[in-house]
């Protein structure tokens, strides 16, 4: 089990983990909203993340989770609010820029370059780092070859954190299921991100799938230190490895606080099973 | 003896047919679009060509160069005013402006150039060497236009497979949502395509009108079309299909030419494709695409 997080409020009215309050969160949303489609999808939706906090953003299905996700790495604008990453505004940013500025992700169903080997898939989540021009890969000129060696080395290393160094060649599309979902997050993490997303990533997978899967969000937090905001519907992975959780129904945050806060909290017991007949 | 020269001359006139084939297929790759003005683009890299060599007596392999650089610029600004904004209509919508493209390139051309053929001078001359005590020749031009072919197959498709933006064209062609979400520019992408396939449409242009030199504004329509029926035949999307499908059509051309009927060869090498298809729906090479039910 983790240890509990012990949890201090901050100057704007949030809550971080103690080992995050001295320094400035990762992510701060304020008021953030949108409506898609003549409904608001996402209302009023404040939430601080800490530097190395992991959340889980749970709710029932059509809650609202993935719409925050899409908020946070504008694919969707939003109608109000704003979006601070590292304290800045990111108000008309595209999607390529945020990545740039930090934030990455997973996907619900999974979204892997299916045809492109699994080394390929970490590569080209590297795009940004690699500086060679075009000239120069055309007449494969060693600026060319050394970053291509360096990207190489440094998708073997990322690849070995899951085990997965051995399968570099195969094509991705043809990986089991939960490889699948492991090379996700690696192509995720070759962004260099300092917030990673993740949408799911239990979904579809047993139960030792599942624990095998917490250790490895483990293993990624502690090695590279980042922020994780988790959405999930396995209680058990999010009970177990979140510091903070925040509860989502109709669009809006019905609930916020440490796992064992959100479980007796008797308006997360409403959204989830309904209410009891008086 | 003519056996084999018909069917050089079928693998020369494939490799130009191969060459165009690409800038399709690539397009239709990476922006899923149907670039129908890309046959005129040909038509504009010939003609800067020819004035380059004729009018300003320029090295025809400068002319070339220019006619690849020029042609780079005029794929990127199509794309960016005629294409970019569409990029979230229906398809249909992309495929008529291709079409209004293609017909408005034609039409400046005209305006710009007029409608009398010019007579397109080789760019490597008009010899040839002789074999087999001179019963089988083949000219210069035909060597130049398979080994240039060759060329570009093994560069691009080292290109593709090896470098970052290779690696980016082939994310975008999967999954552009999720390609820009792992911070890969989109647009910069589907730009660099057509960058890439107008410079080859270029070399195209001067490499069939020196083989075949009468250059109007009408030139490229033809060859287009019969390029993106070699991409279709290859298996739209796939780079070696397009090399091969290419090649194929222009030997079949040639020898529906020689052994058939001159004036039905086109007809033949369509009802070739019609026969491919019906067989292998997605083209030789093509990946089909099994839905999950």
């Amino acid at each position: 089990m983790r240890t509990k997080t012990k949890y201090i409020p901050v100057p704007s009215n949030a809550i971080l983990p103690e080992r995050d309050a001295a320094r400035e969160p990762v992510l701060e949303c304020v008021n953030l909203g949108i409506m898609l489609g003549g409904i608001k999808a996402v209302d009023n939706f404040n939430l601080t993340v800490g530097r190395t906090e992991i959340v889980g953003l749970i709710g029932p299905n059509g809650a609202g989770k993935t719409t925050v996700f899409n908020l946070l790495t504008k694919v969707y604008h939003p109608t109000t609010g704003t979006i601070l990453l590292n304290g800045k505004d990111t108000h008309g940013m595209t999607t390529v820029q945020v990545n740039r500025a930090g934030i990455a992700r997973t996907f619900q169903n999974i979204r892997l370059f299916k045809n492109l080997s699994v080394a390929d898939n970490v590569k080209a989540a590297m795009n940004n780092d690699m500086r060679y021009n075009m000239l120069s890969a055309i007449l494969r000129l060693p600026g060319y070859r050394r970053e291509e060696i360096a990207a190489h080395r440094r998708a073997l290393k990322l690849l070995s954190i899951f085990d997965m160094q051995n399968m570099a060649d195969v094509p991705a599309g043809s990986l089991p299921y939960g490889a699948q979902r492991r090379l996700e997050i690696v192509r995720a993490l070759a962004t260099n991100p300092c917030l990673l997303l993740l949408d799911e990533p239990a979904a579809g997978m047993n139960p030792s799938e599942t624990a095998e899967l917490l250790d490895s969000i483990r293993k990624v937090h502690e090695m590279f230190q980042i922020a994780i905001i988790l959405i999930e519907h396995d209680m058990s992975l999010v009970m177990n490895i979140c510091d903070g959780i925040c509860v989502l129904n109709f669009g809006q945050v019905i609930a916020k606080g440490t796992p064992d806060e959100i479980q007796s909290n008797p308006a997360v017991i409403e959204a989830y099973l309904g209410r009891r007949k008086e | 003896m003519t056996f084999l020269n018909f069917f050089i001359s079928g693998i020369s006139l494939g490799s130009i047919y191969a060459i165009i084939a690409l800038g399709y297929t690539m397009v239709y790759g990476i922006a899923k679009m149907l670039n129908f003005a890309h046959g005129d683009v040909i038509m504009v890299g010939a003609y800067v060509c020819f004035y380059a060599v004729s009018r300003y007596n320029l090295n025809p392999f400068l002319g070339v160069i220019i006619a690849m650089f020029l042609c780079t610029v005029l794929g990127i600004l199509v794309e960016r005013f005629a294409y970019k904004p569409l990029r979230q209509a229906p398809s249909l919508a992309v495929l008529i402006t291709a079409i209004g493209m293609s017909y408005f390139l034609q039409n400046t051309a005209l305006l710009l150039w007029s409608s009398n053929p010019k007579v397109f001078p080789s760019i490597i001359g008009r010899g040839s060497f002789k074999l087999f005590d001179g019963n089988l020749s083949v000219s210069h031009i035909t060597v130049l236009t398979i080994s240039v072919c060759i060329v570009i197959m093994i560069v691009l498709s080292l290109f593709i497979g090896k470098t970052k933006l290779g690696k980016a064209m082939r994310a975008c062609s999967e999954d552009k949502g999720a390609a820009q979400l792992m911070g890969i520019n989109v647009n910069a992408t589907i730009s660099m395509t057509f960058a890439i396939g107008s410079g080859l449409a270029a070399i195209a242009g001067a490499l069939l009108c020196s083989a075949y030199p009468t250059l109007m504004p009408t030139t490229g329509a033809l060859p287009g079309i019969k390029a993106f029926t070699a991409a279709v035949f290859g298996g739209i999307g796939s780079i070696p299909g397009a090399f091969l499908g290419g090649l194929m059509l222009g030997v079949i051309e040639i020898f529906a030419k020689a052994y058939i009927s001159s004036q039905l060869s086109d007809a033949v090498v369509f009802a070739v494709l019609i026969i491919v298809l019906l067989v292998k729906p997605a083209g030789l090479l093509g990946k089909s695409i099994q839905e999950k039910v």
